[in-house]
């Protein structure tokens, strides 16, 4: 046996970030008004008539499933709302464009494409219907 | 770029988990005893993690033999790919370790396999997903210009 300081200093470092990182997790933080509109031409698809959640997944990221389960169920029965399923890695300019740093990243969308809401990490089903309903 | 399209091989997704947790034992193991043997057994399971899949290490068997059965509650699977991409993080860090402590440099060891542990450890104790948040990164890093 050499040393466990290591050990101790690398567990408690991890726990610190694993207990930040779940607290944050998904939760839907507003977006500033600086964002430039985000185009149809730019996403390859029309726009929610009033929202539309663009979300970004990758294939190595478990947590993306069940967010896109979530949301399609969630947007299935509202009409004016539009759920859009973009694979972060054959649309890396768009991800480089947005600030996506990792999957899923979910972005809320107004009518003009102003971006007014992100959720980085599977977010609450709550808390999207709640963000839903804010836009006007 | 049509991976999606795939079906995808799932496995249960406690596997990985029980796995991590060994692994966290394992690198701890490691870390304490600066013994390239302990560190060489984890670089040999992250091998077969990385490139045959997570689902057929020896960790996997241990799971499949004696934990599983011993579960109760409904088995959820998982697409097989995400811990995979995390066996390969790891072996990464593994060969950084194993090279560093041939060479004599236990400050490089302690890093490397300090990465692998806290990467495993998360894993384990927080079921934190490695390549949600690395591979887009790396993915960025890498296509810069």
């Amino acid at each position: 046996m050499k040393s466990l300081v290591p050990i101790v200093v690398i567990l408690a470092m991890a726990s610190a970030y694993g207990f930040w990182h779940r607290v944050r997790e998904g939760r839907i933080q507003g977006s500033k008004s600086k964002a430039q509109a985000i185009t149809a031409q730019m996403l390859g698809s029309e726009l929610g008539s009033r929202v539309t959640l663009v979300q970004f997944s990758s294939a190595f990221c478990t947590p993306c499933r069940t967010t896109r389960v979530l949301l399609e169920q969630l947007t299935k029965d509202l009409d004016d709302v539009k759920h859009l399923h973009i694979d972060a890695e054959s649309h890396l300019e768009l991800v480089r464009k947005l600030h996506i740093l990792s999957t899923p990243t979910t972005l809320i969308l107004d009518r003009n494409g102003i971006e007014v809401g992100r959720a980085v990490g599977a977010p609450k089903r709550d808390d999207v219907l709640s963000a839903i309903a804010a836009v006007r | 770029m049509t991976q999606a399209i795939k079906t995808p091989i799932l496995i249960d997704v406690r596997g990985p988990r029980f796995s991590a947790s060994l692994t966290v034992i394992v690198l701890a193991a490691a870390l304490a005893t600066q013994n390239v043997w302990i560190l060489f057994l984890q670089f040999a399971v992250f091998a077969i993690g990385a490139f045959k899949g997570p689902q057929f290490t020896p960790y996997a068997w241990i799971f499949k033999r004696f934990v599983k059965p011993r579960l109760k509650g409904e088995s959820i699977t998982e697409d097989v790919r995400p811990p995979q991409f995390a066996q390969k993080v790891g072996l990464g860090f593994s060969v950084v370790g194993l090279i560093a402590i041939s060479a004599g440099s236990i400050s490089i060891f302690t890093i490397a396999v300090g990465f692998a542990l806290a990467a495993a450890f998360l894993n384990a104790a927080f079921n934190y997903c490695l390549g949600c948040e690395m591979y887009l990164l790396a993915l960025r890093l890498r296509t810069k210009n």
